[in-house]
């Protein structure tokens, strides 16, 4: 079976075509410019992962926007996102301070990307 | 009036890397004047990853990248009012701005780096039947809202254009628990960047509907729902393929708008195309002293090539005020052939090498990018695939600028043969 798939990594958007066997294994991976998108093919077919952006809650209000520091599980997204929403970050939080630690298990903590007080 | 050396207007990404490299060579009375609370410009809303892969190398959110340039700001203590809006530019470069500490004040610049930055189309809501209930937004007026002040504009939304921003939406409001219906795009391919198709659509199942269009808004105090319609070749809508879709919520992200009210207002004279400045290989524009940078020059698709275009008219606003007049050399138009949409710059005034940015005006496939002097070729580039939405360079080297006879290059696209 071939597979299609838009490579996410950088913007270029190489359009990747994946080859698999019958229990969906990763044969090759064609048409992409560089190495990470060979990667990113195999780990798309088998356990495909993204980053989270998102925003949270500011202690006395407002928002704050924050990130996973590393990639989650894409079915994982949605759950992070309930996580991430119930936490209440600190007035005083600095760019890259750790919201979250090891969220739901992925390995991943969640970080503000900016200082909440500018 | 005061006078400065350097007034940079706008303190987004444009105008802090102007302002660094301006300072990195060797000028030192510089004053950035930004309208908004805080430097960052636009990418202060703009939390979604994905910037900074060529300046870093590393993948950063808007929000990181402006604090990085903001820090060079701050390292080098080049001054900046905030809360301040510029109100004119005359030909003489004399501005007049206002804020709620200095009143109304002018400042008699010696060189002037326009990095306003663009804003929203709203045209594309202009020709749509219907009344204008509450829940129609641009797709960055939203993004303001959820990424800025944490407030949903709707719960159940539909998209009218596919550029980045209504993309990079449809994922955030999705995330946020909204449903995204559908994205509707009048042309037959996206404006917006394949990676945010799939990562933004694709991963949430949400469809994007190519020559499709909203041909009316229904309800009276709140969007109820819209009517959408297949397009024809012609982009009319089809009246047997229009159906109804039920939302409280319309977002419209129909493309991007260089702001050049000032410039306009100082008399410069304005690409009919770009809608930014005519400029030089320096990001001068038809006035000595006034260079223009960023996306009020025209619409980048990556903060990246923001940055690099800003370093270029920084440079070159220092040189000015320190070395004095430029002596043109050569005076180059470039010309397009409608294939190619535009080129930055337009004009070449200098022999040295200069990287050629441009657009296309559609999908091609299997073409060659031609760059002739008259009928002398003198560039001829294979292309797999160019598309609108992708900015493409070409760099002219000092051998061909000075080999040039004709006074002008026409940049085209032709097919293989
Ligand atoms: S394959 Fe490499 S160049 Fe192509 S989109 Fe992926 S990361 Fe970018």
């Amino acid at each position: 079976m071939i597979r299609e798939l838009t490579c996410i990594i950088c913007p270029k958007g190489c359009q990747l075509k994946v080859e698999l066997d019958e229990n969906k294994k990763v044969i090759s991976v064609t048409g992409y410019t560089c190495k990470r998108g060979e990667v990113y093919a195999n780990t798309e077919c088998t356990a495909p992962m993204r980053t989270i952006t998102t925003t949270a809650a500011v202690i006395g209000g407002g928002v704050v926007p924050v990130k996973t520091d590393k990639t989650v599980p894409k079915e994982m997204m949605f759950d992070c996102m309930k996580v991430i929403n119930q936490v209440r970050v600190s007035e005083d939080a600095k760019l890259g301070d750790i919201v979250i630690e090891n969220i739901l298990g992925t390995g991943a903590n969640v970080v503000t990307t900016r200082n909440v007080k500018i | 009036m005061s006078k400065v050396d350097l007034v940079i207007i706008g303190g987004g990404p444009a105008g802090m890397s102007a302002a660094v490299a301006a300072y990195d060579a060797g000028l030192r009375n510089i004053l950035i004047l930004e309208r908004d609370t805080s430097l960052g410009g636009i990418l202060r809303q703009c939390i979604h990853n994905g910037f900074g892969l060529h300046r870093f190398k590393e993948e950063l959110t808007g929000p990181e990248y402006a604090y990085r340039y903001e820090l060079q700001v701050r390292e080098r203590n080049i001054p900046f009012k905030l809360n301040t809006m510029v109100l004119n530019v005359s030909p003489d470069k004399v501005i007049t701005a206002m804020n709620s500490e200095d009143g109304m004040f002018t400042i008699e610049a010696g060189a002037i780096i326009l990095a306003m930055g663009c804003r929203e189309r709203p045209k594309g809501a202009l020709n749509i039947a219907g009344s204008r209930p509450a829940g129609i937004f641009t797709a960055g007026t939203a993004q303001k809202f959820v990424n800025m002040d944490g407030y949903m504009p709707g719960k159940k939304v539909v998209i009218l254009g596919s550029g980045d921003i209504g993309l990079i939406m449809a994922r955030r409001m999705t995330l946020e628990g909204a449903k995204v219906e559908a994205v509707c795009e009048l042309m037959p391919y996206s404006g917006g960047l394949a990676r945010n198709i799939e990562q933004c659509l694709n991963d949430f199942n949400i469809p994007l509907m190519l020559s499709h269009t909203v041909v009316e808004i229904h309800g009276k105090e709140r969007v109820t729902g819209v009517t959408i319609a297949k397009v024809d070749e012609r982009r009319k809508p089809i009246p047997e393929t229009k159906q109804y879709i039920e939302c409280d919520t319309l977002l419209l992200s129909c493309g991007l708008i260089p702001e050049n009210e000032l410039t306009r207002g100082a008399g410069i004279s304005i690409d009919r195309v770009t809608n930014g400045a005519f400029v030089d290989q320096n990001r001068q524009t038809d006035i000595e002293g006034v260079f223009a940078c960023g996306n009020v020059l025209h619409v980048h698709d990556l903060v990246d090539y923001v940055s690099e275009e800003s370093e270029i008219a920084g440079k070159a606003a220092a040189a000015y005020i320190m070395n004095g007049k430029h002596e043109k050399a050569v005076a180059i138009e470039l010309k397009t052939d409608g294939k190619i949409r535009y080129t930055v710059p337009q004009r070449i005034t200098s022999e040295e090498n200069v990287t050629v940015y441009f657009r296309v005006a559609d999908v091609y496939r299997d073409v060659r990018i031609v760059v002739k002097d008259g009928e002398n070729v003198i560039i001829n580039k294979k292309k797999q695939k160019v598309a609108p939405g992708e900015m493409e360079t070409v760099t002219l080297t000092s051998a061909m600028i000075n080999g040039i006879t004709s006074g002008s290059l026409s940049f085209g696209i032709e097919g293989i043969n």
